[in-house]
Order: structure tokens, then sequence, then C-alpha cells
């Protein structure tokens, strides 16, 4: 799939501002006033940065308001509503614990449910394609769950970073790893996408010598080599790196911002790979995946 | 609305000869012909006359090549547009309606004064048939020429899709999938008309007939000689040739 | 919430207007509606109610709407102001460019025609632009069949009066067996699919014969990979194992064909001839009494097996030859790449069909011997063949090969086999001979192209035996160049042999890239002078609609339309569109206004015409007889009654001959742009020989008195050639080619390898080209949707070749051949014949042409297999260089390249590149719409 800038940022940095905001609605860092507005701020910045992002790759973003309308069948619409509804939900926790210097711990509970939700239906975005099968299993939410829940807990501070991060670490291992064998389990091949059979099948031509929407969207091949150092650069920078940072660094705001950074570049590679190595079944039909 | 419908009775949809069909790309550019100035936006075209020329098609003409373990090689050129799924996954997951399946027919649309051009249907596709319009921002695909099959502005006879209209050697064929006793149901019949990548669960409505069973002439006896010229002569040969009249 | 759908309309309006013409994209002619919204060109259709295409239209007439809007029109008059091929033109009026064309060709007409040459590339008005330089008196015209295939057709003349294509066809609604031998697309598209679909659907078998297996050999049931250059070789053993089995229709032969003629064997100018009776009839001898008796002798029983005097019956010399075990099948099957077991069953398959599987259809028809058959008999195995067996040295033999298989098979013209289109069946005897004598000031002694019987008709002059034509077209060289030899044109012009020339006129033919041997080499002569500085051809005029690679390399530019703007008329006097059941003729008319300065090219002839004072063209007084081309289709009449537009015309009644009509035009137009006259049903079959048939086609005026013959298995025009090369002829070619001819111009078919083989050592392979169809033979490749499909081309490499030479997707090789190399992208095919590599022709482009962009894939990465190619064969160590021809038509042998392959780096760009030529018309814009 290709790794289009839009949606790498709008799931990384919505996927981290959710599970800050999430750990600060739970109580987990009960700070208030300027705290209070530098940690909900950046909460705030960082889940509505990524959802901003996420319309810049619309063909009509002026109607964007109409993907609240299908939230019956729609994950995309449901994470509209969730993210939207997290959203207000916070606001008033928010407020309460920087103007006020109130915790509100059964409204912030609540909407650090709904900010966890959002990143489920994120992910389920993707999940539920059955089209690229790298993508279609539990590990898909698994994956976004754990970036938000280790993300969130850095940014905060939490005591227990380290170890969600390094967690984070092996499970993005055990996904790189068990994601890769899929789409062979699934058994889609060019026999299946064609029906044709007496004989091994492979694509001649294709329909045009130029390229096409299908093509850039959804064969990426472009720099699927360099996948394996790619890998072990997101591992590093999500997960070994950042958790050192924090064990080593007295901790502060200068660790948390180091170990952040590191933690988020890691994850924009790491979310580069999810979709540059993620194989749709059309590239079947073109005779590359 | 991006909800499906219950399953139609009548399921429109196009049966696909691969046996027949040549190759020839008339389908491609009589549906590019038609759908650029029919139902809804055109259908644009980048850098058309540059390097990397690119637009938007709604049907396209794979090739690819068989070979058998014994044997030659065959090609085979393989059309594909929208199927019209019965469990069409790109109308579940739009998030404005845009992407709908017409309970009336099971033509599968998008309505595209409500699409927003986020590309998702065209992900969840498994065949490739959407092309998000890189001029207008909006998701494009086969309407199976629902402003041609029902239009009463146009014969009868012309109430097909374009694509079927103008296929020379007749390899693609429009009608009610839903009903068994129509010309497509028996021909699919017949022929063991196949679904495209059925473990996707999408249920697709327009069907391919395989190719034939090819490259079998051997299985022909040689002609048996009149008689043994070597021990004839010509003569003798033609003698027996000419007794025949 | 309720599921509700977005109100729809389902029944939108589909334009204002519905304008029915033809279509000009290929020759295939299939009737159009054009759509217009508010003035404007907006859907194009197949034209239902048309003969040829009954509502269908290939890839290249749906995507018509980007050639009337191409970027690459034309858009004024241009004239060159800076050196030949530097692109550098100024925009001239019309007035000013007629007025510099009368000035150059009015005083050769007064002095030298034939230093004015014509030659057309897509013509499809052949009777009227003969015409014009039969007026003007030159020699010197031809269209481009002479690169293309004038061997099929030629020996399909010859043979049995007529060929495939435009000629005839399969009896699509009743063939079992369809059997296609090398082609890629063709003339008959859209009917050939229509056919095959046809046959398909009844449950019919195809068995497609070509080294390459694409487009209708991938959907042929068997494919039969055949080596390139062998396709007659094949042909013969499987009429050696027909014959064998005694598998062959006898009563057919008898009745209709020479097989029953005798062939005098004495020693002299006679032998080889067919025996005559004193008014030169040709007789047979009657079985049931024995006599001599001419060969149309009502109720006669023609004897194949008769001897006469000693001299034997073509039955039998043929016989005897194909019986050899030179051409059984274990004999030949290394050679074509074919097992003889897969040949066995070819012919045994064919057989089956023939004699086991006859169909009738309950139809009496009288015979012009007089006898009246209860029923039409048929045997439901048909043939079509094209370029790929043609475009060789041994192509016309090879056609031959192919008309006589079906010939004793009996199918020709029979329910089920073989059907010609009206006006064929015209056998080469009802066609004019050519016409080449030339005096200043005067028309041409009659039509330049026609059917030689002998050398007597040879364009030779009279005073030295020197070429009279400047394509050495009718020469000993190649007699029966039945097309000319446009490929010859330029390089013989150049060379001055036979002589040089003043003028060169040339209508869409791309001559300085894909339409020449040898590209590169041809650019040069375009622009090379001589001592006096002056260009070796000093004048090239050119009409073509749009920006292609010739426009550069010519003097003075006269934008033609496009297919829409225009008229024109497809006649029965040219290259019509008939099918076996229908005459039909058709229309262009201008369904749109040009928005550009722009003229149809026939247009502007008759303009000439007028100018120079052509006969035919002005009145007695001087002043000109039409206003432009629409005026000629009218009011010409070749002969009294007889003109370009068959319907229509009297009154608006009469049907083939009538006073001219001045509605004509109109009454095509509300007839959706054509005429139909349906064959009546007892004239359908059998036609050369059914009276009903005879009668009606001389009603409809395609000729003035009944004509029927017998089909030439033996081709007695061939063995006087052969007689003069013999030494038995006033007429003597020169010594050196003598042995040729001799060998070649056997009148009963034979195979020898491609002449090509001889240089062929350390070329192990064979190089192929076809067009696409989305492409072929449109002059579209900058259209705009038509790109996308074909933008490049791979050279496509056997499994073993791929396999033995490492090559991956994406790398490239060096091809190399006698005449040079060529560095190239490559792709595996399996379903290849194992010596044979092959690309799409014509889709590499020259920078700066077609206003495509010089960056575009089509310049990077596209390529021709023309450089390759060379016009002239290498020096066989006599001191001559023959032409790369079949020496018999002339016809150029695309198909006898050999070349070898390696693998390189992949360079920057397809080799060799060219710098880019500046373009004529302005930068196309960057998207669409």
């Amino acid at each position: 799939m290709h790794p289009a800038p839009s949606v790498i940022l709008f799931t990384v940095l919505s996927g981290m501002g959710f599970g800050l905001l999430a750990t600060l609605g739970f109580g987990l860092l009960p700070v208030t006033g300027w705290a209070a507005l530098l940690f909900y701020g950046v909460g705030y910045a960082l889940a509505v940065a990524g959802l901003l992002a996420s319309t810049f790759h619309l063909g009509n973003p002026q109607r964007a308001l109409r993907a609240f309308t299908q939230w019956r069948s729609s994950w995309l619409s449901r994470e509209g509503w969730a993210s939207v509804a997290s959203l207000l939900l916070m606001a008033p926790v928010a407020a309460g614990a920087v103007f006020m210097g109130r915790l509100m711990p059964v409204l912030g509970g609540l909407a650090a449910v709904l900010c966890l939700v959002t990143v489920l239906t994120t992910s389920m975005i993707y999940a539920q394609l059955k089209t690229v099968p790298r993508w279609n299993h539990w590990t898909t939410p698994a994956l976004f769950f754990g970036h938000a829940v280790a993300g969130g807990a850095l940014l905060a501070g939490l005591g227990n970073a380290p170890v969600l991060l390094l967690l984070l670490g092996l499970f993005m291992a055990l996904s790189f790893r068990t994601g890769d064998r899929r789409f062979a389990d699934r058994g889609h091949t060019l026999a299946t996408a064609t029906g044709l059979r007496g004989g091994a099948v492979r694509s001649f031509a294709p329909p045009h010598t130029g390229t096409n929407y299908l093509m850039r969207e959804m064969i990426h091949v472009v720099g699927r080599k360099h996948a394996l150092k790619l890998r072990v650069i997101a591992l590093l920078c999500v997960s070994v790196l950042p958790a050192l940072v924090l064990l080593a660094l007295p901790s502060g705001l200068v660790a948390i911002a180091l170990a952040a950074a590191l933690h988020l570049a890691g994850a924009l590679v790491g979310r580069w790979l999810f979709f540059a190595e993620a194989e749709h079944v059309v590239g079947l039909y073109y005779g590359r995946r | 609305m991006t909800t499906l419908p219950p399953p139609s009775e009548k399921k429109l949809g196009l049966v696909i000869d691969l046996d027949t069909c040549v190759g020839c790309h008339a389908c491609v550019t009589a549906c590019k012909g038609w759908n650029d100035q029919g139902y809804g936006a055109p259908l644009s075209d980048q850098d058309a006359w540059g390097p990397a020329p690119s637009g938007t098609f709604l049907n396209r003409v794979h090739s690819y090549e068989v070979t058998p373990e014994a044997g030659v090689a065959q090609l085979v050129h393989f059309p594909k547009s929208c199927l019209h799924c019965e469990n069409a996954p790109c109308v579940t997951v739009c998030p404005t309606g845009a992407s709908y399946k017409r309970a009336e027919d099971g033509i599968v649309l998008v309505n595209e004064s409500a699409c927003i051009g986020c590309g998702l249907c065209a992900w969840a596709c498994p065949y490739g048939a959407r092309e998000l319009d890189q001029a207008a921002g909006v998701m494009k695909k086969c309407t199976l020429c629902v402003d041609r099959i029902y239009n009463e502005n146009l014969p009868e006879v012309d109430r097909i899709p374009a694509c079927v209209r103008t296929c020379p050697a007749g390899a693609r064929h429009f009608g009610d999938l839903g009903d068994p006793d129509s010309a497509v149901s028996q021909l699919v019949a017949e022929r063991g008309g196949i679904e495209l990548m059925p473990e996707q669960g999408t249920k697709p409505v327009n069907r391919y007939l395989p190719p034939r069973p090819k490259d079998r002439l051997e299985e022909t006896a040689p002609l048996a000689p009149l008689l043994d010229i070597k021990a004839t002569g010509f003569a003798g040969w033609l003698d027996r040739l000419l007794d025949r009249i | 919430m309720t599921r509700h759908e977005p109100r729809l309309e389902t029944s939108p309006k589909v334009s204002d207007e519905v304008r029915r013409t033809t279509c000009y994209m290929c020759a295939c002619r299939c009737g159009i509606n054009v759509h217009l919204k508010s003035g404007k060109v907006s859907y194009i259709e197949g034209n239902r109610d048309h003969p040829v295409n009954k509502g269908v239209l290939c890839a290249k007439g749906s995507s018509g709407i980007m050639q009337v809007t191409a970027p690459s029109r034309l858009e004024k008059p241009l004239r060159r102001v800076g050196p030949r091929g530097s692109g550098a033109f100024e925009e001239i009026s019309w007035d000013e460019a007629l007025g510099i064309a009368t000035q150059w060709l009015a005083p050769l007409r007064a002095t030298a025609p034939e230093k004015f040459a014509f030659f057309t590339g897509r013509d499809q008005s052949q009777s009227f632009t003969s015409f014009w330089a039969q007026a003007f008196g030159t020699p010197n015209y031809a269209a481009h069949g002479g690169f293309c295939s004038v061997n099929m057709a030629a020996a399909g003349i010859y043979t049995m009066g007529g060929a495939f294509w435009e000629f005839g066809q399969p009896d699509w609604d009743r063939t079992r067996l369809f059997v296609l031998f090398g082609v890629a697309e063709d003339h008959d598209s859209n009917p050939i699919k229509m056919g095959i679909g046809k046959v398909k659907a009844r449950g019919g078998r195809i068995i497609g014969v070509n080294p390459i297996r694409t487009g209708y050999n991938a959907v042929a049931d068997d494919w039969i990979g055949i080596t390139p250059g062998t396709d007659g070789l094949l042909i013969l053993s499987l009429i050696h194992e027909l014959l064998r089995a005694g598998k062959v229709d006898l009563d057919y032969l008898a009745r209709w064909t020479n097989a029953a003629c005798l062939i005098d064997e004495t020693e002299g100018e006679e032998k080889g001839l067919l025996l005559r009776d004193d008014l030169g009839k040709p007789f047979v001898i009657d079985r049931r009494t024995g006599d001599a008796v001419p060969y149309d002798t009502a109720g006669v029983r023609p004897d194949l097996g008769a001897t006469h005097r000693g001299c034997r019956t073509v039955f039998q010399h043929m016989a005897e030859r194909y019986l050899d075990p030179e051409y059984a099948p274990e004999a030949v099957a290394a050679r074509c790449g074919v097992s003889a077991a897969r040949i066995r069953s070819l012919a045994a398959e064919i057989a089956e069909v023939a004699f086991n599987q006859t169909i009738e259809i309950d139809q009496s028809w009288t015979d012009f011997r007089g006898e009246t058959h209860e029923k039409m008999v048929g045997r439901p195995v048909s043939f079509h063949a094209m370029r790929g067996i043609s475009a060789h040295s041994n192509g016309f033999q090879t056609a031959r090969a192919l008309h006589v298989l079906q010939i004793l098979l009996g199918t020709v013209e029979v329910p089920g086999g073989f059907r010609f289109k009206p006006p064929y069946p015209k056998p080469a005897h009802a066609h004019p001979t050519p016409h080449s004598y030339y005096m200043a000031g005067r028309p041409l002694d009659g039509p330049h192209l026609g059917f030689p019987h002998g050398p007597e008709h040879l364009a030779l002059k009279l005073d030295d035996q020197s070429p009279a034509r400047i394509d050495k077209g009718f020469t000993w060289e190649n007699p029966l160049s039945a097309h000319g030899l446009m490929h010859m044109v330029i390089p013989n012009a150049v060379a001055g042999d036979p002589y040089r020339i003043d003028t060169l006129m040339l209508y869409m033919a791309n001559m300085s890239w894909n339409s020449s041997m040898n590209t590169k080499e041809v650019m040069g002569m375009l622009t090379r002078k001589d001592g006096n500085g002056e260009y070796m051809i000093p004048r090239i005029i050119y009409s073509d609609a749009y920006a292609s690679e010739m426009v550069a390399y010519a003097d003075l530019i006269l934008p033609d339309t496009t297919y829409l703007e225009r008229h024109d008329c497809i006649s029965l006097l040219d290259r019509p569109i008939c099918e076996a059941d229908h005459a039909a003729d058709a229309i262009r008319w201008p369904v749109v206004e040009p928005d550009r300065d722009v003229r149809g090219f026939q247009s502007v002839l008759v303009d000439l015409a007028g100018r120079l004072g052509l006969p035919g063209f002005v009145t007695d007084d001087g002043r000109r007889k039409y206003r432009d081309y629409a005026d000629y289709i009218v009011n010409h009449q070749r002969r009294p009654g007889v003109g370009p537009l068959f319907g229509f015309r009297g009154h608006g009644k009469d049907v083939g001959r009538g006073a001219p009509n001045p509605n004509q035009i109109n009454a095509y137009i509300s007839n959706g742009g054509f005429f139909a006259a349906e064959v009546p049903d007892a004239a359908k079959f059998f036609k050369p020989w059914n009276r009903a048939y005879q009668d009606w086609a001389v009603s409809m005026g395609f000729y003035d008195t009944p004509q029927p013959y017998l089909f030439q298995i033996y081709c007695e025009p061939m063995r006087r050639f052969q007689l003069a090369a013999e030494g038995y002829h006033e007429r003597q070619p020169p010594d050196h080619l003598r042995d040729r001819i001799k060998a070649t111009m056997d009148p009963l078919p034979i195979w020898y390898e491609p002449f090509g083989e001889e240089g062929a050592t350390g070329y192990p392979l064979h190089a192929l080209t076809q067009r696409p169809m989305a492409m072929y033979h449109s002059w579209g490749s900058q259209n705009a949707w038509l790109r996308q499909i074909h933008g490049e081309n791979p050279l496509y490499v056997p499994t073993n070749v791929w396999e033995a030479e490492g090559f991956k997707d994406g790398d490239w090789a060096r091809l190399s051949s006698p005449n040079g190399a060529i560095v190239v992208p490559v792709a595996h095919m399996a379903a290849l014949n194992g010596d044979t590599v092959w690309t799409w022709n014509a889709i590499g482009k020259r920078k700066g042409a077609w206003a495509l962009d010089p960056a575009a894939p089509e310049a990077t990465k596209g390529f021709l297999l023309n450089h390759l190619i060379s016009e002239l064969l290498p020096d066989r160590g006599d001191g001559y260089r023959w032409s790369n021809s079949d020496p018999i038509t002339g016809q150029a042998a695309w198909f006898d390249l050999r070349v070898r392959i390696e693998r390189v780096d992949p360079p920057d760009q397809a080799q060799p590149a060219f710098p880019p030529i500046p373009s004529p018309v302005p930068p196309a814009k960057r998207n669409r719409p």
C-alpha cells in the first residue's frame, strides 16, 4: 500500500495524542494548572493534528462532515464519531484540571475509554480490510492500542513507560513476523484471482503500459528492499532507545522529550512499513504486490 | 445507506467469456467514451500527451499466460471491471454513504455528490474496480451503464452497457444473473462460469466463462493413405483416386 | 434510519444530434454514430445498421474523439524555411500553398511528367487518386500495398479472383473449422472478431498458425507456433497428406478449376502453357466422350486423369509434385518447427470437417455451362491469412499455396467455406494490365496498376527496356508488383536509379519513420544533396492531418482534415465495404467543421487538378469541373452511368448504374452514410460460375458482361515469365535475373527459403512485428486514451532464449541484424515460437513528433525494428544487391529479418536515439479534459 504521509501522520499522531489523553483521563498523571495545560495541550494537539492530517488525502475535504453519517457500518465513520466524542468529553476534564485545578475521575475515565475506543476504531479501518491480509488480523488493533498506551505513558512520563515500550517493541517484532506469512496463508494467488487453471498463471502484460491510480495506491514496491533495516530502526526507536533514555536519564521533561522524539521517529518509520509492506490482493492482477 | 440492502432478486451483471475475448480493448475505450460524458464527473487523464500519461478507466483488459506442465503456453485476455458484488465491501466501508448498492437491481454505484474521495472503498475492493479520479477527487467505477440500461431516450436494443454493445467478438454478455432462466445464467451454467477470488467472500455477481480446453489437435488420428504409392507408383494412385468419381 | 438511495436520472438525454458517417482508423471502415452536444463531438459508437460492423466498434473507433481533438492536428499550410529535416516552417495561406504546388507541378507535366511521383500511404480513395495521377500523366503512382500485403492480394487474384479481407471472408455463419494463418490484427478487424465470436458461440473450432500466440491466436483452440517464413512449406505438406489420402474434392476441381486443363509438354515456346483450341480457349477432355472440348462446353465432365498427345492435366502435374516425399510431414517438421504428428493431425482434422461434415443449403442455382444444381453443397472449413505469411520473400508463392489448398478442399465460394465479397470475384484477366507510357502534357495511357499476363505487360520503356517506374514496379525484378513498391521510391529516387525525379508528393505516409525499412538511412536520403547543393529529391509535398515524423522532411505541407471533417467515399471502384451477402459503399461527410485552416486532401487535389488543367477535371474550355471532392463523388462517371457511389443514382432509385444524382450525398446521409444491396439468394455462392450472380454483377455495374472463369491452380502468366527467362519472348530479362525468374515464377506453388536466410549466419533468431489491435493500421499513436494502453513496447523473448541469456524483468538487450543494432527493453513470453522474438510495431515515436512531450515513453522506451531491416539484401558476390522484397510482387519482406540478442546494461533510453524535431504545432496541454 502506498505509504502516504497524510495517513502515516494521522495514525501516528492521533494514536499518541489519544493515548496521552487516555492516560490523563484515567488520572494516571494527576496534573493541574500549567502542567495540565501542557499535557492536555500536547494530547489535544497531537490528536487534532492527526485528524487534520487525515483530511489531506481526501479528494473533496469540503464534504468531510458527511463522514459522520454511516456509523452503522463504516469504521471510518465510527472513528469520526469516537474522536469527536472523546475530544468533546475530555474537554471539561481538561478545563477542570487546567483552570479549576479539579480532577474529574468519572468523566475523565469515561473520556479516556472513548479515547482508546477511538484508537481501536482507527485501527479497524485497516484491520477490517480482507483485501490486505497483513492488516486483516487482531494484531492490527493490538498494535495500534499498544502504540497508544505506550506512547501515552511515555509522554506522561509514567514510571512503567519503559516496560510498556519494551512490550510494544516485542509485539511489533511479533506482528512483523506473523504479517509476513499472512498473504500466503490466506491462499490468495493469481490462480484464485483469475480462476485460470491448467498450468502456472503469470501476468503477461498489464492492461496499460503506463501507471494508474490502483498501482500507485495499492502496489507500492519502492523501498521494500530496505525493509529489514527499517524494521530494526523502527524497533530501536519505538522501543529500546526511548526505554533506555527513560531509564538512563534523570526523569523530567528533558528525558521525556528526548525519548518521545525517538519514539515518534520510530513510530513514523514503523507506520511507513505498516503501509509499505502491506500487500493488497489487487496486486495479483498486476503480477506484482 | 452504506449498509447493504437485502439481496435483490434482480442481480444485473456481466458475463465475460475468456474463451472468446481477443484482447482488443474495444470495451476499454467504449467505456471511457461513454462515461467521459455520462454519469457524474468526466474520466480525466493526467499528463495526457506527456511522459507519464495516467487516466481514469472503469474497465481494463489484463493479459495472462498459462503455461501447462507439458504442451504449449496459452494467452488469456482478461477484461476486468466492477463485479457488483452481493457482499460489496466497498459499500460498507464508505463513511459518507456515497457508495451504495441499489436495492432494485444490485448495481453498485457512487453518489459523487456525497463522495469525499477518501479512497477507502478502493482499498476494500479486491478486484481493483474503483479508481479515484484525480481531477474530480471522487471515486469512479463501472455503473453498469445505469444511464443506458434504463434510458428511454435510447432504442431498446441499445439499453445495454457500452462495453457490451461495442464488443466485436461478443465476449461480453449483460443480463440478470438473479434469474436462473436468463440467457446469462444459462451461459454460466453451461460453461461453468466462475467467481473471481471467491475466498474474499464478496459474492460477485459478474461471472467469467473459463477458456475451453485447448491444444488437443494431436488427439485427431492421421489420415489413412489411399494405397502404398511406393508400390503402385503415381499411376496406381491416380487410378485409385479417379475410380471414386 | 431507513435506507434511502439518491435520486438517479436513468434516462438522461444522450446528445443533441446523431450524425452517421464512416470510421477512418483502419481499412475496416465501420459505420459510426457520432453524437454531438452543443455542436461538439461528445461520443462515438458503432452504427447498428451498417453492413460491416453491425453496431460494434473497436478500441480505435471508440477513441475517435481523441483523434478529432488531438493536439497534434496541423493547423495551416506550411512552407519549409530551414534546412530539410530541421522542422523550420512558416505558415502560409492556402492560395500561396496551392500556387507553389502548381508552380512546381505545371512545368513538370508540360515537359517530363515522370519527374513527378505521387504515392499515398493511408489512402481510402485510390480510384480517385490514381485517376488524378493518370490525368497528370506520371507513371509514378501507387499506394502502400507494396509494403503491406500485395502478396496476399495478388496471389489471390491470380489464383481465384480475390483474396482475403476486402475481397472475401469466411462464411462466418456456417463454417465449423476456421484456420487462421499469420495474422495479428487485420484490415477486416471487426468482421473477423465478430466472426470468431460467431464460430465460438456455435462451438466451432479455430486453429491458429502463427509464431506468436496473441489476439486471435490466443482464443484459438489449437495453436501451431510455426517458424516464420515456413508457412508455405507447412501448407504444401498438408496438401501432400490430403492427396496421399485422396482427400481432395475431385468434382469441384474438375468443374471449377483449371485442374483438368492440359499442359503443353512439347519443347518450345509453348511449353508449359495450357493447350487451347483455335479460338484460344483452354480445352479439357470430356470423360463421357474422350473428346477434347472447350472447358465451358455445356454438360462437359472434364477428366482430371486425361492425357492428350502426351500432355497431362494440371491435376496430374500438381499431384505428382506434391506427393513427392520432400513434402512429407517428417521432411518439413524440423524446418517448420511443427512436429510431423501435429501436421498429420491438422490435415486429418481439415479433411474430417471438409468431407465428413458437408452442409447443404436448399437453394438451386445454375452454372455458367447451363447446368442447374438442386442444392448448394458446402464444406465448412475456412481459412484466413494476412501479412504474417505474405511479408516474406516467398510470400507470393506461400499465399498461392494457401489459396490452392482451399481450392483442393473445394471450400471456396461454397457454404461454410471462403466467400467473395462483391465486386469480387474478379480474376486477373478481368483487371486492367499495368500502364506506364507517358508523354509530356498528356495523360498516362491507362491505369498505373494492374495484373500482367506476361512480359509484354511489364512497365519497361520501349526504347531501352529500362524501368518506366521510379519504384521499378512491373520489371523483371518483380514482374507482378500489382500494388507498386512504395518502399523503394525514396532509395531509387536518391540513387537516380532508374532516374532522378523532381517532386515527390506523399499522402499520409510516414516514410521518415515507421513506414520505411532502414529508417535512419531514409532520413539521410531525404536530406542528401547532390554536387550542386540541391536535394537529391528536390521537392517534397506532404499531406497529413497530424504532426507525424514525415512533416519535418517535406518542403510544402498541405494540412488535411480529420476524418469527421471531410467528404470521402468508400467506393466499389476501389476498396469497398461489401460483405459476402451485400454489395455496399459508404461516404464520410463533415459531421463537424474544422476549427483550423485545413482542407480535405482530395478536395485539394480537385483544386490542383483545376489549376493544372488535368483532363477529366476540367471542361473542354478549361474550366474546373468539380467544386470539391463531394462534387466529384456525385458527378464523376468512370463509365457511363457508373460513378464513385452506386446507390441512389438517377432520380434516387437507381442502383449500380444510373445518371449522377445531385442529391446523392444527402440520400447517403439519410441512409446512415452507406448504401447496401443484398446479393440475391440464388447468387450468394459459387459466384465465379453462378449465372445469377454474374447477371446481378453486370446489373450492379461491376463489369459490363458476365465473366465466369476457372480457378487457376496452374498460373499461366507466371509460366510466361519463365518462358521468357528460358529465352522464349521478345522481351528478355537481364541475365543475372534469369535463374531467379525460372526458379521463383513457378506456375504451381512452391516453397523456397526466404532470401534473408542467406545472410543469417550468426543471427539465429527471427524478429517480427505486429500492430496491436488497439492501434492497428491507425494514425493514432498520439491518441490520449490509446497511448495509455500502448505507450511503450518491449521486445518479447521466448522462454528458451530468456533463460539462456539470463534475462530478468526490467532487463534490456542489444538486438543485432546484418543491417545494424538496437538496444531495447525485453519481456518474457512463453506462448512464442522458440526461434522468434517480436514487438509491437510503430509504438516508438521520434521526439518532437505527434505533439508528444519529448520525454514521452514512446520516444524513450518505444522502438522500431525498422532500423534492423535494409531495403536491399547484402551483395551476393555477383555485384548486385537485390531488393529485400518478394521476387514476384516486390512486397517488402519485413518478416525475413534475422537477429541475435544479448543482454546489456540498461541505457537511459532506447537506442538508436534521434535528436528531437521541432514541433510544427503548439505544445499539448497537460491534462484532459
